[in-house]
C-alpha cells in the first residue's frame, strides 16, 4: 500500500520552509499538476524573490530565478520565445501585489498565456515579517507594530477581485490549503490553470491563501484556524473569472 | 555586396539586429530612440518575431531576461532615464551570465534632463550601472554604418562571453542618416546548452539564477566571471586611430564627439600642429594599450566629451597620468564645435595647461 | 567639389527635412559621401525645424552644419538665426513669399524665390520646399539634375506614387526660375 508518493517533478532537495508553512503543500500541488498533465519535460518555472526564492531547487523542470516582482515579465519573455513551453510563475504577495503589481496587471491584461501561482500569506516572510499589501486591517507586523492602520497605510489589495475587472485574463480563482477539502479543491483548480495554458486559453492565476506561523506568531494549528477566521472572510474563495466556462454557458443557453 | 541605402542610425540598429538573428524586442517609448521600437513594431510581426511594448522599462528588461534564458537573441533599447530603470535588470543579467543586447541612445541628464544628444551615461555604462561587480561590453558607434555593424558585433560578443553588450549611442547617432550597407553574411552564432527550453526528460534541469547565499560560492562565481572579463579585456578592446603616427597632441573622443574632433584634428594639422585622434570603439574594455603607447610621443591628451568629463578618468588611468589630460566638453545636450576642439588643441600646443 | 555643407530651415510642416532627405538621396545615387541630420523633439511639432546635409567626396566628419555653405530658409526666424552663421560667399536661398526682408550681409550670394506663392498658384501648395530645392540644385550644383526622378522615387513612398509628378513639377519650377 502506498501511503505517500512524492510527485516526480519535485527534486529530492529538502525544502527550507518553516514548520507549518503551507508552501510545501502548494509546491506539491503544482508538481502534482505537472505530473498529472505529463508536461515536466517542457515546463519552465519562474521563481520569485520571497520565501519561495529557492523554488528553483525544488522543481525538477527547468527553472529561472527572477528579480523581485518581475516574474510575469520574465515569464512573458520565456513564453514568447518558446510558445510550446509551459511557463509558470510562483510568487508571494509582496512580489506579486506590491513591487510587481505593474507586471501582474499587464501580463493579465495581455492575457499572456502563462500560469501564475500566487501565494498570499498576508506578510513578508523571508525578510522577517513586515506588512504586506495583503496584510489585514489591524494585523500586527514588524512594520505595523500597532496593527495595520488603514487610515495611514490603506487597505489590503484583493488581487483576484482587482484583476477580474480586466477583459484580458482567462481564469482567476482563489483557493486555500488549510484543510483537506480546500486542498483537494486547490489541486483541481491549479491543474485547470495549467490545462488552460496547454489549451492556449491565456492568463490563469490561482491565488492560494497560505499561512506564516513563524511571522504570524502562531502555532501551525492556530495559523490554519486563523485562515478560516480572518483570511477567508476578507479574501473569499471561489472562481472569479473563467472566460471559457462563461462562453460555454452562453452557448448552452 | 548589398546596395547602400540611406538609414537613420536608430533604424540601422533595428535592421542589423534582425540580420543578426534577433527576433524578440521589448521596449518602452522614450525620445530619442523611438525609431527602433517603431521599426521593430513594423518588421517583427512579418518575420515571425516578437515586438512587445512593455508596461515599463523594468518590465522590458526582465522580458529580455526571460527570452535570453530561453537561449534566443533578444534586445531592448532606451534612452538615459529609461536606462536607469533597466539597471536592475542589467545587474541580474550579469549575475545570471545571460547574453543580451541593450541600446542606450543617450540624452542630457541627470533626472528627466533633456532630449538632445549627450554622453553623460559613460560612467553608468562602463561601470555596469546596476549593483554588484560586473561589466558590460560597451560599444560606441560613430557612424550609421557602425550603428549597424556594432549591433551585429554586440550580439556575437554577448553570446560568446555570456555578457550584456550595450550600444552606447547618442541622439545625433540615432537621428542622423548616412549611407549604410547591411549584410547577414558573416553573422556568427553560438550553442547555448545552458538555456531553459524544457528538459524533455533527457537531462537534469537547467537553472538560470543569480542568487547564491554561500559567500564562498558567490566569491568563486565572481572570480570566474572576472576571468572571463580579463579575456574580454585582452581580446576585444577596439579603437580607431587617426593621424596618430607622429601625434604630439592626442584627442580622445568617441561617438559624435569623435566626428567633431576629426574635423578639428584636420584643421590643426593644416595649421602645422601635430594632432591626432584616438577614437575608442569599445568603451569597456577601454583601449588602454593604444593610449599608453600614444603617451610615448604625445605631449598632452585632450578628452572631448558631451558630459562634464567622465571618460577623462579612463584616459588618465590608461596613460597612468604620465601626461597632462585636458577636458574639452559641452553638457546638457550641447555638442562641442570643431572650433572649440581646435582651440583646445592650440591651447595645449601653446603650452597653456 | 570637395565638401558642401547645407542647412535647411523653416517651420515644422514645410517639409524642410524632406527637402534635405531628397538632396541626400540624390547624393547617394551619385556615389557621394553624405550625412543628413535633423533637429528633433517637440520643436518639430509646429515650431522651427532644420536639417544639416553634408555632401562630400570624402568621408564626412562632423554631421552638424554650423557654418553653412548653402543656406535655404523658409521663414523669418530661420533667416534671423542663421544668416550670420553662413560662411563668406555662401549661397543663401530665401522663400520671399514668407520672408519680407532682404539678406543684410553683402559677402554672400542671395537668391529670392517666391516659392510659397508659386506653389499656391500652381495648385501644389505643400511643395514650396521642392521649388526651393530645384533652385538650390541649379545654383549650387551640389547634386546633378540628371535622373532627378530616381532620387524622388526614394523619398516618395510607393504608397504615394501619385505625388511623384507634382514633386517633379515643383523641382522643375524651381530649377527654371530665373530671377
Amino acid at each position: 500500500m502506498i501511503v505517500f508518493d512524492k510527485p516526480k517533478s519535485l527534486t529530492d532537495t529538502p525544502l527550507h520552509y518553516c514548520p507549518g508553512c503551507t508552501h510545501g503543500i502548494i509546491h506539491r500541488l503544482v508538481a502534482q499538476a505537472i505530473d498529472d498533465l505529463g508536461i515536466e519535460g517542457r515546463t519552465i518555472g519562474v521563481a520569485p524573490v520571497g520565501c519561495a526564492v529557492m523554488a528553483y531547487n525544488y522543481f525538477a523542470c527547468d527553472m529561472v530565478e527572477a528579480a523581485h516582482g518581475r516574474a510575469p515579465a520574465v515569464a512573458t519573455g520565456l513564453k514568447r520565445a518558446n510558445p510550446d513551453n509551459i511557463v509558470f510563475t510562483y510568487q508571494g504577495d509582496g512580489d506579486l501585489a506590491s513591487i510587481g503589481m505593474a507586471e501582474t496587471v499587464h501580463s493579465a491584461t495581455r492575457n499572456e498565456n502563462i500560469t501564475v501561482i500566487f501565494v498570499n500569506n498576508a506578510i513578508y516572510g523571508m525578510t522577517g515579517g513586515q506588512m504586506a499589501p495583503t496584510s489585514l486591517p489591524g494585523q500586527v507586523t514588524q512594520t505595523s507594530p500597532y496593527g495595520r492602520d488603514v487610515k495611514t497605510v490603506g487597505y489590503p489589495i484583493r488581487v483576484c477581485e482587482l484583476l477580474s475587472t480586466l477583459d484580458g485574463p482567462e481564469f482567476i480563482a482563489r483557493v486555500a490549503v488549510n484543510n483537506v477539502k480546500n486542498i483537494n479543491n486547490a489541486r483541481k483548480i491549479i491543474k485547470k490553470a495549467f490545462e488552460n495554458q496547454i489549451n492556449n486559453k491565456g492568463f490563469s492565476i490561482v491565488e492560494v491563501i497560505s499561512t506564516c506561523p513563524t511571522n504570524w506568531g502562531m502555532t501551525p494549528e492556530k495559523a490554519l484556524e486563523w485562515v478560516d477566521e480572518k483570511m477567508i472572510p476578507y479574501y473569499p474563495l471561489g472562481v472569479y473569472k473563467d472566460r471559457s466556462a462563461e462562453i460555454q454557458a452562453k452557448e448552452d443557453k | 555586396m548589398a546596395d547602400k541605402v540611406l538609414m537613420k542610425g536608430n533604424e540601422a540598429i533595428a535592421e542589423a539586429a534582425i540580420l543578426a538573428g534577433c527576433r524578440h524586442y521589448f521596449g518602452y517609448p522614450i525620445t530619442p530612440q523611438t525609431e527602433i521600437a517603431a521599426y521593430m513594431a513594423k518588421r517583427m510581426p512579418k518575420i515571425g518575431g516578437t515586438f512587445l511594448q512593455a508596461e515599463s522599462e523594468v518590465a522590458a528588461i526582465n522580458m529580455v531576461y526571460g527570452t535570453s534564458s530561453a537561449g534566443y537573441r533578444v534586445m531592448t533599447s532606451s534612452s538615459s532615464p529609461g536606462m536607469s530603470l533597466k539597471s536592475e535588470g542589467l545587474s541580474y543579467l550579469a549575475g545570471s551570465d545571460l547574453p543580451a543586447l541593450v541600446v542606450n541612445v543617450q540624452r542630457g541628464g541627470p533626472g528627466l534632463g533633456g532630449i538632445q544628444p549627450s554622453q553623460s551615461d559613460y560612467f553608468q555604462a562602463t561601470r555596469g550601472g546596476g549593483h554588484g561587480d560586473y561589466h558590460m561590453i560597451v560599444l560606441a558607434p560613430a557612424s550609421v554604418q557602425e550603428m549597424a555593424d556594432l549591433t551585429i558585433t554586440g550580439f556575437e560578443l554577448a553570446d560568446k562571453y555570456r555578457v550584456t553588450a550595450m550600444i552606447l549611442a547618442d541622439g545625433t547617432m540615432g537621428q542622423m542618416m548616412e549611407p549604410v550597407e547591411l549584410s547577414a553574411d558573416s553573422v556568427k552564432t553560438f550553442d547555448k546548452p545552458w538555456a531553459v527550453t524544457g528538459t524533455k526528460m533527457q537531462r537534469k534541469h537547467n537553472i538560470i539564477n543569480s542568487l547564491s547565499l554561500v559567500p564562498e560560492e558567490l566569491e568563486q562565481q565572481n572570480f570566474a566571471r572576472y576571468e572571463r572579463y580579463k579575456t574580454i579585456e585582452e581580446n576585444e578592446a577596439r579603437c580607431e586611430t587617426f593621424m596618430m603616427d607622429d601625434a604630439e597632441y592626442c584627442v580622445v573622443a568617441f561617438g559624435i564627439a569623435a566626428r567633431v574632433s576629426k574635423n578639428a584634428v584636420i584643421a590643426a594639422r593644416e595649421k602645422g600642429i601635430k594632432a591626432g585622434l584616438i577614437r575608442p570603439i569599445t568603451l569597456w574594455p577601454f583601449p588602454k594599450k593604444t593610449l599608453l603607447d600614444a603617451a610615448d610621443k604625445a605631449k598632452a591628451f585632450i578628452s572631448v566629451e558631451l558630459s562634464m568629463g567622465q571618460m577623462i578618468e579612463d584616459v588618465e588611468l590608461a596613460i597612468r597620468c604620465q601626461r597632462p589630460v585636458m577636458l574639452c566638453n559641452r553638457a546638457g545636450g550641447m555638442i562641442p564645435t570643431p572650433e572649440q576642439v581646435l582651440a583646445k588643441i592650440e591651447e595645449a600646443a601653446g603650452g597653456k595647461m | 567639389m570637395g565638401t558642401v555643407q547645407i542647412l535647411i530651415a523653416g517651420f515644422g510642416g514645410q517639409g524642410v527635412l524632406f527637402a534635405g532627405k531628397f538632396i541626400a538621396y540624390k547624393a547617394l545615387l551619385e556615389g557621394k559621401q553624405l550625412s543628413w541630420l535633423p533637429s528633433y523633439g517637440p520643436e518639430m511639432r509646429g515650431g522651427t525645424a532644420n536639417c544639416s546635409v553634408i555632401v562630400s567626396d570624402d568621408p564626412v566628419g562632423s554631421p552638424i552644419v554650423s557654418n553653412p555653405d548653402v543656406l535655404m530658409v523658409m521663414n523669418l526666424p530661420s533667416l534671423d538665426k542663421y544668416e550670420n552663421a553662413a560662411v563668406k560667399d555662401a549661397k543663401i536661398f530665401v522663400d520671399s513669399t514668407l520672408i519680407e526682408r532682404k539678406v543684410a550681409r553683402t559677402d554672400v550670394d542671395t537668391f529670392y524665390i517666391p516659392a510659397t506663392q508659386m506653389a499656391n498658384e500652381a495648385g501644389i501648395s505643400t511643395l514650396a520646399n521642392m521649388i526651393m530645392v530645384g533652385k538650390v540644385i541649379r545654383e549650387t550644383g551640389v547634386v546633378s539634375y540628371d535622373n532627378i526622378v530616381d532620387a524622388l522615387k526614394k523619398v516618395v513612398s510607393a504608397k504615394h506614387a501619385n505625388l511623384l509628378d507634382v514633386n517633379l513639377k515643383a523641382l522643375e519650377m524651381g530649377y527654371n526660375y530665373d530671377k
